[in-house]
C-alpha cells in the first residue's frame, strides 16, 4: 500500500476497534435525529435552546472521535477545529455564536455522515463476521432454523454443508476487507473533522501574528535590560578605571604611594566590570551552551544544583542555536523552581528527540501545587517556547510531584557533538 | 621553565607571554587554535601550559579537550587552564584523571601576577591550582547540611584555601596563623569529613576536591 498513514495494527485490534466504533457512530445515530427533530422545532422557536444544547454535545461527541481516530491513524489524534469558545451569556448571543460558526457545520455534516456511510463502514467488518459464524452455526441450525435468508437457501445437511463454503467466503472477505475498510473510514472521519485548510491557515496566522508580537516584545525589552546593564555597569567601572589610571599618572612623580593606591583600585574596577560583564553574558548566551550544546550545559548546570539532578539526554544532534537557549533557560528556570519554591530533594531532567519534535521534561518531587499561569517564570517559558511553534504542558497536583513537558518541534544538525571528555 | 601559551587573542596571548618572561618562563609556543595546542602539548612536553578553554577553529571548548586529551597521552602533563567563565563540570573533568598538575583559573586572576605566577609555579609542580568561585560553588554546594556544617568557621576558610590547591605555608600567610595551627585545622578537617590523612600537599588537596566534587 502506497500510504502509510494509517498504524499497523493486527486484525483482532482493528475488530475491536470496529465495534467501539460502531457504538460510537450510534450514538451519532440519536444526535442525528434529535438534531432533526430540534431543527423542525426551530421553526416554532423552541427548538433553538435544544439545537444550542445539541452543538454543545456535538463538539464533545466530535472531539472524543478525533480522538478515538488518533488511535487508527499515524499522526495522532485529528487536531481540534479552533472551536469558538460559547460566550454563557444571553441565549440570542449564543445562537447566533453557533449560527455564525463554520465548525458547527462542519460537525453536523460529519455527524450526518457518521450516522449513515460511517456506521455502514464501521459496522462492515463486524456484519461479515457475523455472518460467517452464522452459516458454520448452520450445519446444526438448519433443523430448527430453515428461513435463512441465505446466500442459497438450505433444504438439508447437504446444504447445510455447502453453507461452510459460504462461511470460508465470508471470513476471507472479513479477513481482506477489514484493514481497508477501518482506513478507509478513518480517512473519510479525518477529512471531515480535520480543520479544513482556510480555518488551519488562519488558525496559524492568528498564532504567528500573536507570537511575533510577543517575541518582538521580550526580545526588546531584553534589549533595553542589557542596554542598561552595561550602561550603568561596565561603562560607568570602565569610566572610573581611567578616571583611577589617569589621576596615578598624574601622582606617579609627586606621590608615588598614592599613585600605587590608585592602581590597585584600577586593578580591581577591571575585576568588577569583568565579572559584571560575564554574568550579563551568561544571562544573554551561557558560554557552556556555546562549548558544549545543550546535553553538556544542562549537565553542566545539573551539577551545580543544591538537590541532586538525574540528567537523561538523547539527542542525535544538535537544535538550532535559539532552541538551545529556549530549552536551557527554561530547564534552568524549572530547576530553580524545584530548588527555591518546591521544596524538593531530588530533580529530573529528560530530554529526547522524535517525530521531529525535542521532548523536555523536568520533574521534582517537591510540594506541587506550580501554577503555570501565575507568576513571571513559567508565562514568560511559555512564550519564548511559543516563538517556536513549542508547546509546555504542567502538571502539579498539590503534594507533587511536580512535572513539566514541553515540546519543540525542530530539527537536529548531524553535526557530532564535542567527544565528551573525561 | 619550558611553557605552551594557547590564547586566540593576539592583545592577550601577548601578554601573556611578556608576563610570562618577565618571571623567567621560556615560552616555547604560543598557538592560537586547538589542533596545534594538542601537537605542541605532545611533542615540546612542557613543564607547564597556560591554555584557554575556548579555541577555533570551533570555538568550543577545544583547549579544554585538547588539555584533557594531551594529559590521557602524557598523565600529568602539567595545565593551567584559563577561562572567561568557570563551570563546575569542566573542573571536574580535569580532575577527572585524579593526577595533579591541573589548573582552572578564571582569566582575571592574571590582574594579580604574584597569585598568578604562584599558580603556574604550582601546577608545574604537580600541585593543583582551583579557581576560588569554583570553590566557593563547591562549598555552597553541599549546603548547611552533612559533614561540611561542622566545621567552624576558620576551618572552612582553611579548607577553601587548601581547595584552591595552597600548600600549609601559603595558606598560614593568607589567613595570618601560624604553620602549626593549619596542620591542626587540616587534621580536624579531614577527621570531620571522614578522610584518610596524607602528608603529601596535593594528594591531600586532590582527596579535598574529590570530596567537594561528588
Amino acid at each position: 500500500m502506497a500510504r502509510t498513514d494509517h498504524r499497523p495494527a493486527n486484525r483482532f485490534t482493528l475488530f475491536v476497534w470496529s465495534l467501539l466504533l460502531v457504538a460510537h457512530a450510534a450514538a451519532s445515530v440519536v444526535l442525528t435525529v434529535l438534531s432533526l427533530v430540534a431543527a423542525s422545532l426551530s421553526a416554532i422557536w423552541v427548538g433553538l435552546p435544544l439545537l444550542l444544547a445539541l452543538t454543545r454535545l456535538l463538539r464533545g461527541h466530535a472531539q472524543t472521535h478525533r480522538r478515538l481516530l488518533g488511535h487508527l491513524l499515524a499522526d495522532g489524534p485529528v487536531p481540534d477545529p479552533g472551536y469558538r469558545p460559547l460566550p454563557d451569556t444571553r441565549l440570542r448571543t449564543q445562537i447566533s455564536v453557533v449560527l455564525a460558526d463554520p465548525t458547527a457545520r462542519r460537525d453536523y455534516i460529519w455527524l450526518a455522515t457518521n450516522a449513515t456511510l460511517g456506521l455502514t463502514l464501521a459496522a462492515l467488518p463486524l456484519t461479515l463476521l457475523a455472518h460467517a459464524v452464522q452459516a458454520v452455526l448452520y450445519v446444526w441450525l438448519w433443523r430448527w432454523e430453515d428461513s435463512w435468508y441465505a446466500l442459497h437457501p438450505v433444504a438439508g445437511q447437504a446444504d447445510a454443508y455447502v453453507a461452510l463454503v459460504t462461511a470460508t467466503a465470508l471470513f476471507a472477505l472479513f479477513w481482506l476487507l477489514t484493514p481497508p475498510i477501518m482506513h478507509a473510514y478513518a480517512l473519510l472521519n479525518r477529512r471531515l473533522l480535520a480543520p479544513n485548510e482556510n480555518a488551519r491557515l488562519a488558525a496559524r496566522v492568528e498564532h504567528l501574528a500573536t507570537s511575533r508580537a510577543e517575541t518582538i516584545d521580550a526580545q526588546a525589552s531584553e534589549v533595553r535590560r542589557i542596554e542598561r546593564d552595561l550602561h550603568d555597569g561596565a561603562q560607568a567601572r570602565l569610566v572610573a578605571l581611567g578616571m583611577s589610571l589617569g589621576m596615578a599618572e598624574e601622582m606617579l612623580a609627586a606621590d608615588p604611594d598614592l599613585a600605587r593606591r590608585m592602581l590597585t583600585e584600577a586593578r580591581e574596577t577591571t575585576r568588577q566590570a569583568l565579572t559584571e560583564l560575564r554574568d550579563l553574558v551568561r544571562g544573554i548566551h551561557p558560554p557552556v551552551l556555546v562549548e558544549r550544546g545543550l546535553e553538556g550545559a544542562v549537565r553542566a548546570l545539573a551539577i551545580t544544583q543544591h538537590l541532586p539532578i538525574t540528567v537523561d539526554i538523547d539527542l542525535p544532534g544538535r537544535p538550532a542555536d535559539p532552541v538551545e537557549s529556549a530549552a536551557y533557560f527554561a530547564v534552568a528556570e524549572l530547576l530553580t523552581n524545584a530548588a527555591k519554591h518546591a521544596n524538593a530533594d531530588r530533580a529530573w531532567v529528560r530530554i529526547n528527540y522524535g517525530r521531529g519534535r525535542m521532548v523536555v521534561i523536568v520533574g521534582d518531587d517537591g510540594v506541587g501545587g506550580l501554577d503555570p499561569d501565575s507568576g513571571t517564570g513559567l508565562p514568560g517559558i511559555r512564550r519564548r517556547l511559543s516563538a517556536f511553534d513549542g508547546t509546555m504542558s504542567c502538571v502539579s497536583p498539590a503534594g507533587g510531584p511536580t512535572i513539566v513537558t514541553m515540546e519543540l518541534p525542530c530539527a537536529l544538525r548531524a553535526a557530532p557533538q564535542a567527544p565528551p571528555a573525561g | 621553565m619550558r611553557v605552551v601559551i594557547a590564547e586566540d587573542l593576539a592583545l592577550l596571548r601577548d601578554g601573556l607571554i611578556r608576563l610570562l618572561q618577565a618571571h623567567e618562563f621560556e615560552v616555547v609556543a604560543a598557538v592560537d587554535n586547538g589542533p596545534d595546542l594538542l601537537a605542541a602539548l605532545t611533542g615540546q612536553r612542557p613543564d607547564v601550559a597556560v591554555v584557554d578553554v575556548r579555541l577555533p577553529p570551533t570555538f568550543t571548548d577545544e583547549g579544554l579537550q585538547a588539555a584533557i586529551r594531551a594529559r590521557r597521552a602524557v598523565p600529568g602533563l602539567p595545565i593551567l587552564v584559563l577561562s572567561q567563565h568557570v563551570e563546575q563540570l569542566y573542573a571536574r573533568e580535569l580532575l577527572s584523571d585524579d593526577t595533579g598538575g591541573v589548573g582552572y583559573l578564571l582569566k582575571d586572576r592574571v590582574f594579580d601576577i604574584g597569585q598568578f605566577i604562584d599558580a603556574v609555579r604550582r601546577v608545574a609542580a604537580g600541585g593543583t591550582a582551583m579557581d576560588p568561585a569554583v570553590i566557593s560553588q563547591l562549598l555552597a554546594k553541599h549546603g548547611d547540611a552533612g559533614p561540611l556544617a561542622q566545621l567552624t568557621p576558620r576551618e572552612r576558610e582553611v579548607l577553601a584555601e587548601m581547595a584552591e590547591g595552597r600548600s600549609n605555608s601559603a595558606i598560614a600567610g593568607r589567613l595570618f596563623i601560624t604553620d602549626k595551627a593549619v596542620s591542626k585545622h587540616i587534621n580536624s578537617i579531614f577527621t570531620k569529613l571522614d578522610l584518610p590523612p596524607s602528608n603529601d600537599d596535593s594528594r591531600r588537596v586532590l582527596a579535598v576536591l574529590a570530596y567537594l566534587n561528588q
